[in-house]
């Protein structure tokens, strides 16, 4: 092994913790603006009162209730049909033989790179057509297959042995009953992984459900958020930053108690 | 193959396709219809233009701009991501005490919703409150807007994209990390071989496939990550942070000229789809040492 010398060690570990200093700074900040009275937003007193006002004053003036339980729907409902269609295709793509197979898969790539969210002006057309804009429906509907999903669950899905997929046709086992009882129980890891990238990206998406929602009975938090920020109505900037803590409150405290499956979930979903 | 075989294949394919093609093929080809069309006003109808939306925008100073700046901002965030990324890889790679604190705090940020994100730096920018205006005005500088300047402005966004992907980035460099067989290090050490040299030599050919990986994610953002935009500039002053992608919004819905902005997504496309030829390509040649 090449050994490393002290002197690597503590430069390495300077630099190391200098860049995490620096990379907490944002974050801490508005954190201690968010926790106290507005008139400390920027004034540094380790004697300053701590508070919930600004949270509160932030619960209060904008339905971010409703925003939640948008999102929380939105979420569910995208993650679900997800899971069901790219497992059904992710199956068909990896053990069956069909004519068409690689012009079809082909096909699906294309969404890794033209993604639906660069389509905004024909898919709110589209919505418009089917009279569902200002839906929670529409803003979930262009990611319901997702080709990255079906990308991952077939790669997870070929490397099952064979074998068992032979002896349960052996057994009589139907194709779906096949994916049901194997397949299924031996992807989950993969599904896993896939669901907390989902459900973090649709918790986060903007820019989609910003042009196809227009009410409070549909705006998920990202744009109940925006809105909230940047109405001239002179709201404190703590109150602000508590709004946006809280938004981000769910996800900051799953990755916060899930750490290890957070990062390997992102890993195994970006490797692939 | 018996046909029955196909016929449950294409079943199996068939409600996925249905979503793709709807909300992925369809628009992207009916967006290069509608890019040769005028956009329909009123009463008068869309009517066939041929290259008219394009040559228009040949002339738009605002195009011309936006191009720019995308250029510059993926020229800024990418090599910077890429770069702190790796570092912050090294850096969390030995264990340590504490080295879970520091993953902590280069990675939380990826978790945070752009949206959030960008207001926790807009009022960290923030003229008079925020930290960085305090700092300066400890030194005795002056209160500076750094989002508020066209000098400065698209410059203030790129941190802020540099800041939410890079811990997201550091993942796969520390997973690559990982993979390097550790009979390696000791061939090195008998060769009497230096840290710097093993890293140059060793590592940075052996971690090829994660850069191209990494770099090929990184450029997608640079064109498609534009929330923050949203909050932060709104594209100025004076469109110095004006980005395609939000030219496209501003012109599909701020103004309603869907045929013009059907003609600016085409060049998002393009570009796009010449990232995916060139990954193909590049995954292809120099990068085989898996």
């Amino acid at each position: 092994m090449i050994r490393e010398t002290p002197l690597d060690r503590i430069l390495m570990r300077t630099a190391g913790w200098l860049l995490a200093a620096l990379w907490i700074v944002p974050l801490t900040y508005a954190l201690w603006s968010a926790f106290h009275p507005a008139a400390f937003e920027a004034r540094f007193e380790l004697t300053a009162p701590l508070t919930l006002e600004n949270f509160v004053t932030a619960w209060g003036k904008a339905p971010f209730a409703r925003y939640f339980l948008n999102t929380i729907l939105l979420v569910t409902m995208v993650l679900t049909v997800q899971l069901v269609l790219c497992t059904l295709a992710a199956f068909a793509f990896a053990r069956l033989e069909f004519p068409g197979k690689s012009v079809l898969f082909g096909l699906v790539l294309v969404q890794l790179l033209i993604m639906p969210d660069i389509l905004l002006v024909e898919n709110y057309r589209t919505m418009f057509r089917l009279g569902l804009v200002d839906t929670i429906l529409a803003i979930g509907l262009p990611y319901f297959a997702s080709g990255f999903a079906i990308f991952l669950l077939r790669q997870t899905f070929r490397t099952i042995p064979k074998e068992l997929d032979e002896a349960a046709r052996v057994e009589g086992c139907s194709l779906l009953g096949l994916l049901w009882r194997v397949y299924v129980p031996l992807g989950k890891p993969a599904m896993l992984a896939f669901g907390l990238v989902s459900v973090s990206h649709h918790w986060n998406n903007f820019l989609w459900p910003l042009v196809i929602t227009n009410s409070v009975e549909t705006r998920p938090l990202t744009v109940g958020l925006s809105i909230f920020a940047t109405t001239d109505s002179g709201i404190e900037w703590a109150v602000i930053n508590a709004a946006t803590l809280m938004t981000s409150a769910p996800l900051l405290l799953g990755f916060l108690l899930f750490q290890r499956q957070f990062v390997q979930s992102f890993m195994r979903a970006g490797i692939k | 193959m018996p046909r029955r075989h196909w016929i449950h294949a294409w079943l199996l394919l068939l409600p996925a396709f249905v979503f793709l093609i709807a909300f992925t093929h369809y628009p992207a080809v009916q967006t290069l219809i509608d890019s040769f069309w005028s956009t329909p006003r009123g009463r008068r109808p869309s009517v066939f233009v041929g290259a008219e939306n394009y040559t228009r925008m040949m002339a738009d100073p605002v195009f011309a701009k936006a191009m720019w700046n995308s250029a510059i901002y993926a020229a800024l965030t990418i090599p910077t991501s890429i770069v702190l990324s790796l570092a912050m890889a090294l850096f969390v790679q030995a264990r340590f005490r504490g080295v879970s604190l520091m993953r902590m705090a280069f990675f939380t940020p990826t978790v945070l919703p752009l949206i959030a994100v960008a207001n926790i730096w807009l009022f960290f920018y923030a003229p008079g409150f925020g930290l960085i205006d305090q700092i300066r005005m400890f030194f005795g500088f002056g209160s500076a807007n750094y989002v508020g300047q066209p000098a400065t402005a698209l410059y203030a966004v790129a941190a802020v994209t540099v800041w939410k992907e890079a811990g997201f980035f550091m993942i796969f460099y520390l997973a690559a990390l990982q993979t390097i067989p550790t009979s390696l290090r000791e061939a090195a050490a008998i060769e009497g071989c230096s840290r710097l040299t093993f890293f140059r030599r060793v590592t940075l050919p052996l971690i090829m496939p994660t850069t191209l990986f990494v770099s090929v994610n990184a450029t997608i953002n640079a064109f498609r990550l534009v929330d923050h935009v949203f909050v932060m500039t709104r594209g100025g002053p004076d469109n110095a942070s004006m980005l395609l992608l939000y030219y496209i919004f501003e012109n599909g819905f701020r103004y309603w000229d869907t045929a013009y902005a059907a003609a600016l997504t085409m060049v998002l496309v393009a570009i796009l789809t010449l990232v995916g030829i060139g990954q193909f390509f590049a995954a292809d040649r120099r990068v085989h040492y898996r």
